[in-house]
């Protein structure tokens, strides 16, 4: 710890003597050189305002996204399931934990970053703005959202930042189980009796889209991939990753007699499934706050947060230890 | 059914009811660590249902699963005390009802350790450590909340006043304790009793809080007859098997 103060104070005075193209040639020689850029290292404002948005948009999809599976919490149908997804979505709230304790290291505060949310000024994964409406929706939502997610999450084990690839080396552990168990409930529905299969279906086609726009969109028409791929904050294109999901998945729909909802889906020669393009009207339109439920979740959000002030007030002058 | 089965429901319906209601209010904590704390001693009760419905499935011997007590029986089968079955009002209420519950837990299945019947000092062994935890934490929320700020204080004092007459179920021994009680199977009630009272002021000295002095009984759990609110849990709990009987999930 003192070393680390030292070490502070030592850049402290570094960054007075030492110019900024100086600086900024230390940065990107120990990001060209893999090393990891940790909270007291100097790093261009650009990076550091990067990672707060990303960062706090990947904490608050953490906990934004306990709701659509909450949703379902009370309804389980057995008590092995109910546990299992209590389980699940209190790991969800635990990587927003990890996510918001890592993105504190960038100077704003946990309190800051919910502010943000509530003011429309940090968003969360558009993903979370789509209804749960069958139980079929747990299994969809474990093996496509959860599983998108991990292939993000993979790769962003590497990214430069040292706080944010720790987290994601720990929150990685935990999807691939979210993402296991996702796909067992929609195994089961599929032996299941014909209701089961349905809803099973039903719940397929409504995620398959929101899952495939959860890597946002081409990489074409991403403004800010290009500083995000040369800092390594980004290890993979949005494109690349996406292919990566949908060729792990669509096997795995097929396996159990899922259909998926594209007519146009071709494997080519080179093992890479070609499928018809996203509706990017809609992508932006939910991106925009109007998908069925953006509503509804900041709504959820602020009303529990307001109603817990008290409590947090009261726990922050008394301590019964 | 069996009159120890019986028994045996008591003590999975409180931590069943229970459970559902700590986890209808996943992502509506405070703050999220108190979510993930609030979780977790739901997926402990649930746990502790669990192996005593699959328990008492077992000694039936009519080929019923643990499952099929939780999700076919009706509302008049269902034996739990009326306090788990009181909804989320507040952070207050939840914590108290939690204090409350947890408190008796922890004397109840302490005396269940030296229980006669394997199967309860087995499960009370083996429970014990979590419910300890349990009752740590609440008492602890109830001294931060007293000694925090007045609109807290006054919030869960007036928790306590609202849910004290609930509390006096867990110690009015139905014929069936009575006759467990007896045989060395169930635990002794009025030692529990005094064990809890002592508690219950012990912690609300600590916090500045009142024991109400009202001695006002709703009861009728632990015979089946429930409050209002048991028929909406069950609604919610028991919708997908009531509405797809056939299927396997
Ligand atoms: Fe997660
Ligand atoms: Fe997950």
């Amino acid at each position: 710890m003192l070393n680390r103060i030292v070490k502070a104070k030592y850049k402290t005075m570094e960054t007075s003597l030492i110019s900024q193209e100086e600086l900024l040639l230390e940065f990107e020689n120990k990001i060209n050189a893999e090393q990891k850029i940790e909270p007291l290292d100097w790093m261009p404002d650009e990076y550091r305002n990067h990672l707060i948005r990303q960062m706090s948009q990947h904490a608050h999809s953490e906990v934004i996204g306990m709701q659509p599976e909450g949703n379902w919490i009370t309804r389980a149908p057995s008590l092995r399931s109910k546990k299992i997804l209590l389980a699940k979505i209190q790991d969800e709230g635990g990587h927003g934990l990890y996510l918001y304790s890592a993105a504190e290291t960038l100077g704003v505060s946990r309190d800051q970053y919910i502010q943000w949310l509530h003011e429309g000024k940090a968003k969360y994964a558009s993903v979370f703005n789509y209804p749960a409406l069958t139980w079929a929706d747990m299994g969809a939502i474990g093996w496509l959202v959860d599983g998108a997610a991990i292939t993000n999450q993979v790769s962003l084990q590497r990214t430069s930042y040292g706080p944010y690839s720790r987290a994601m080396v720990r929150i990685c552990k935990e999807e691939s189980f979210h993402q296991r168990q996702g796909y067992e409930i929609m195994w089961k529905m599929m032996e299941g009796t014909k209701d089961q299969q349905e809803m099973a279906q039903d719940a397929l086609n409504r995620w398959w889209w929101p899952a495939l726009m959860m890597f946002g969109p081409h990489d074409s028409d991403s403004p800010r991939t290009s500083n995000a791929m040369k800092w390594k904050i980004k290890r993979e294109t949005n494109d690349h990753l996406r292919q990566k999901f949908i060729n792990k998945t669509i096997p795995q729909a097929e396996l159990i007699g899922l259909k998926i909802p594209d007519s146009n889906v071709v494997k080519l020669s080179d093992e890479n499934y070609q499928t018809s393009d996203i509706n990017w009207d809609e992508f932006w339109k939910v991106v925009n706050g109007n998908g069925p439920c953006n509503e509804q979740r900041l709504a959820h959000h602020i009303k529990y947060h307001n109603e817990g002030a008290w409590v947090r007030e009261s726990a922050s002058i008394s301590n019964p230890k | 059914m069996d009159k120890k089965l019986k028994y045996y429901l008591q003590i999975a319906d409180n931590a069943l009811i229970l459970s559902h209601r700590l986890s209808e209010y996943c992502s509506r904590a405070p703050f999220l660590e108190e979510d993930l704390a609030n979780t977790n001693v739901a997926l402990d009760l649930i746990g502790l249902a669990e192996s005593v419905l699959e328990e008492v499935a077992k000694q039936e011997g009519k080929g019923e699963c643990g499952d099929d007590l939780a999700y076919r029986r009706k509302e008049s089968e269902f034996l739990n005390v009326v306090l788990v079955e009181q909804p989320n009002e507040d952070f207050a209420h939840i914590m108290v009802r939690q204090f409350f519950t947890d408190a008796f837990n922890y004397y109840f299945f302490s005396e269940l350790c030296t229980s006669k019947d394997p199967f309860l000092s087995a499960l009370a062994k083996k429970s014990i450590k979590e419910i300890t935890y349990h009752l740590r934490r609440s008492s602890e929320w109830m001294i931060r909340l007293g000694k925090g700020t007045p609109e807290a204080s006054q919030k869960t004092q007036s928790a306590i006043d609202k849910l004290w007459k609930y509390t006096h179920e867990f110690f009015i021994e139905n014929s069936i304790e009575t006759e467990m009680i007896s045989k060395g199977i169930g635990a002794n009630l009025a030692s529990v009793h005094l064990n809890w009272k002592q508690k219950i002021s012990e912690i609300f000295y600590m916090a500045h809080f009142n024991i109400p002095t009202n001695d006002f009984v709703i009861k009728g759990g632990k015979e089946g007859a429930h409050s209002e609110n048991l028929g909406y849990i069950l609604c919610d709990m028991q919708y997908l098997p009531s509405k797809y009987p056939d299927a396997k999930w």
